[in-house]
């Protein structure tokens, strides 16, 4: 090693030129301009190709005809563009021939319901664990997140495997003598896909309300307490009135992937007496010739998903810019 | 410490209402049910694939018949098609997660400090591919195989290159949110340290995302395991079916224990690959404040 280590380096013009930069600009003056946008152009361009325009290929299929084998063919022109599907699809949900209405109506009535039972469940497990939780707040923390990573598919085929004709639901139903036969839950009962569906998604419910209500103060609990408020009061002017935001937030997260959802509605019902939207869009891919209509459907639940969406996404992107 | 007496002396119900410090046994009690509603029916099925009989809603006598001994070589580890499943659903997971979690990762320390107009609609593109309807970004890339990108064949690419737009956003939303609670003095620190803006990237901020990269990797990679709607209508050939799309095309048509052994196997694999990224996570961010289980869960 040479022996010739300066003990300061002075420091070059460069260098005092970048520390002035750095003291006038609040963040990232020392950086190129390129370089934070050069981490982010792999990924930009990845959802450019793979989700930009697939969406397009969506709208293109929906404003296009089919060819004469009954595939679809897209119109990528939007000039050569015609809505013959679109307007059909439509008029199947609110025109003259309205066979398409009721799975609509039947789709807002399950995700209101499911949604519903699983805020108030969801909420009451929350406001115990984080409140009451205890010695044990880690254990059912765990449990709470365990449904993240067992398969949608395992939990609905454990319900499969109980509620058939044969299953121990039955069983049990007989053995207390509520039932005297079997009940066949898995032929188009609505309350099953309800269940289902509560039973799929509420445990994302339940992990932002614990966030939030997690992340109270218990002081201003107490600050409610000594004023005077009753238990019940202080939940319903305080608790209740923090916690929105995320109740808010838990209904959207749930109840968007409920308007797509086709599976558990196949493997819990499997009847056209439950149909919902998804499992319309999952028929198209599945019958020949409905490629437009298929197209058309996702267009019309993006549409209905709009609102719910960007209100979601605001408000993340609020927190985003707040932290 | 003594304990706390009822003010006021009230006894009976009215007493127990009015108690503040009273056990909320109600939310307790909806709490062990939700529990118990939530994990009973998976251990029922689980142990369903230890069922020696041809049922799998009722349990008979215990035996591995339907994971490697069956008489008519349909067990999960005897039968071909079975075999072939599970090695398609490892490597889509794997490659999915090598592709996803470094992408994201980057887009997220970019997108970050990025300014402006088209950094913030990249940023909300990413964050709608997150909360939008798995079926929708399925069919979409089903068109576009089909329609304009037909040099593609349906299988394994197109598999992965659905999986990756569907879990690319997960590492980005884990890393970013590690981003804001480090903040950016450590960088800074390293720069006044003589450190080029790239190697402050590469031997201040990456060390200290780690934590965050690692619980993508396991993240990305069990959330694969267990998909089945992109996968489906991206699958070409019957080999390029996995797991996933045995169990959920099986489960009520001809299901056999066979069905659940498999379904356990991916609950193994995902359990695994989670333990070892939580393992992971607690020993790199050790000094890095955080690492408890709930810290994992909020990220």
């Amino acid at each position: 090693m040479p022996e010739t280590t300066p003990e300061v380096a002075e420091p070059s013009r460069r260098q005092l030129r970048r520390a002035e930069q750095a003291r006038r600009s609040e963040y990232g003056a020392w950086y190129p301009r390129w370089f934070w946008p050069s981490f982010a152009i792999p990924g930009v361009m990845w959802l450019i190709v793979f989700f930009v325009v697939p969406f397009y290929a969506v709208i293109s299929v929906a404003f296009g005809t089919i060819d004469s084998f009954r595939n679809p063919l897209p119109v990528w022109q939007p000039w050569y563009w015609t809505n013959k599907y679109i307007s059909g699809v439509l008029g199947h949900i609110l025109g003259t021939d309205p066979y398409l209405r009721p799975t609509y109506i039947r789709t807002f009535m399950y995700v209101a319901i499911a949604s519903t039972i699983c805020l108030v469940v969801g909420y009451a497990v929350a406001y115990y664990t984080a409140r009451h939780g205890g010695k044990y707040r880690t254990l059912i923390l765990v449990a709470l997140i365990s449904p993240f990573w067992i398969s949608y598919l395992m939990r609905m085929l454990a319900w499969v495997n109980l509620l058939s004709d044969d299953g121990y639901v039955n069983v049990i139903l007989e053995k207390l003598h509520l039932i005297s036969e079997p009940i066949s839950w898995l032929s188009g009962k609505d309350i099953t896909v309800v269940l289902g569906l509560v039973y799929g998604y509420i445990p994302y419910m339940i992990l932002p309300l614990f966030g939030y209500l997690d992340r109270i103060q218990p002081s201003l609990l107490e600050a409610g307490r000594d004023l005077g408020a009753s238990p019940a009061q202080t939940f319903w002017r305080v608790t209740l009135p923090l916690s929105k935001p995320a109740i808010y937030a838990g209904m959207v997260i749930v109840a968007l992937p409920m308007f797509g959802d086709y599976y558990t509605n196949n493997l819990l019902s499997g009847s056209p007496n439950t149909t919902m939207i998804g499992n319309l869009i999952d028929g198209s891919v599945i019958t020949a010739g409905q490629g437009p209509n298929g197209a058309v459907l996702v267009l019309i639940l993006m549409v209905i998903l709009l609102v719910p969406m960007v209100y979601y996404l605001r408000g993340t992107l609020k927190a985003q810019e707040a932290k | 410490m003594s304990t706390v007496s009822t003010p006021g002396g009230t006894r009976g119900f009215a007493g127990w209402l009015h108690n503040p410090w009273r056990k909320p046994r109600v939310l307790q009690w909806v709490t062990i049910g939700y529990l118990s509603w939530s994990i009973l029916p998976v251990l029922i099925a689980i142990l369903m694939s230890f069922n020696a009989g041809r049922s799998n809603t009722v349990f008979q006598t215990f035996g591995l018949r339907w994971w490697i001994d069956d008489p008519d070589q349909q067990a999960l580890f005897q039968d071909p098609v079975l075999r072939r499943a599970i090695m398609q659903t490892y490597i889509l997971s794997f490659v999915t997660m090598i592709v996803a979690v470094p992408l994201g990762v980057m887009f997220a320390i970019g997108i970050d400090r990025w300014r402006g107009r088209p950094a913030n609609v990249a940023n909300f593109a990413m964050l709608v591919t997150f909360v939008i309807p798995e079926i929708i970004i399925g069919l979409a890339m089903l068109l576009t195989v089909q329609h304009l990108f037909t040099f593609v064949k349906l299988g394994t690419f197109a598999q992965i290159a659905g999986l990756v737009t569907y879990q690319i956003s997960y590492p980005v939303i884990i890393v970013r949110a590690r981003l804001l609670s480090i903040g950016k003095e450590y960088e800074e620190a390293g720069m006044d340290l003589g450190a080029s803006p790239r190697q402050s990237v590469r031997r201040v901020l990456l060390p200290l995302l780690y934590p965050a990269i690692l619980a993508s990797l396991a993240i990305v990679f069990a959330d694969t395991v267990d998909d089945f709607v992109t996968v489906r209508y991206l699958s070409g050939p019957a080999s390029s079916q996995p797991l996933s799309i045995f169990i959920y095309v099986t489960a009520r048509a001809s299901a056999t224990p066979a069905v659940n052994a498999a379904a356990t196997l991916m609950l193994v694999t995902t359990t695994v690959v989670i333990v070892l990224g939580y393992l992971g996570y607690r020993r790199v961010s050790r000094g890095q404040g955080g690492g408890d289980v709930s810290t994992f869960t909020q990220l």
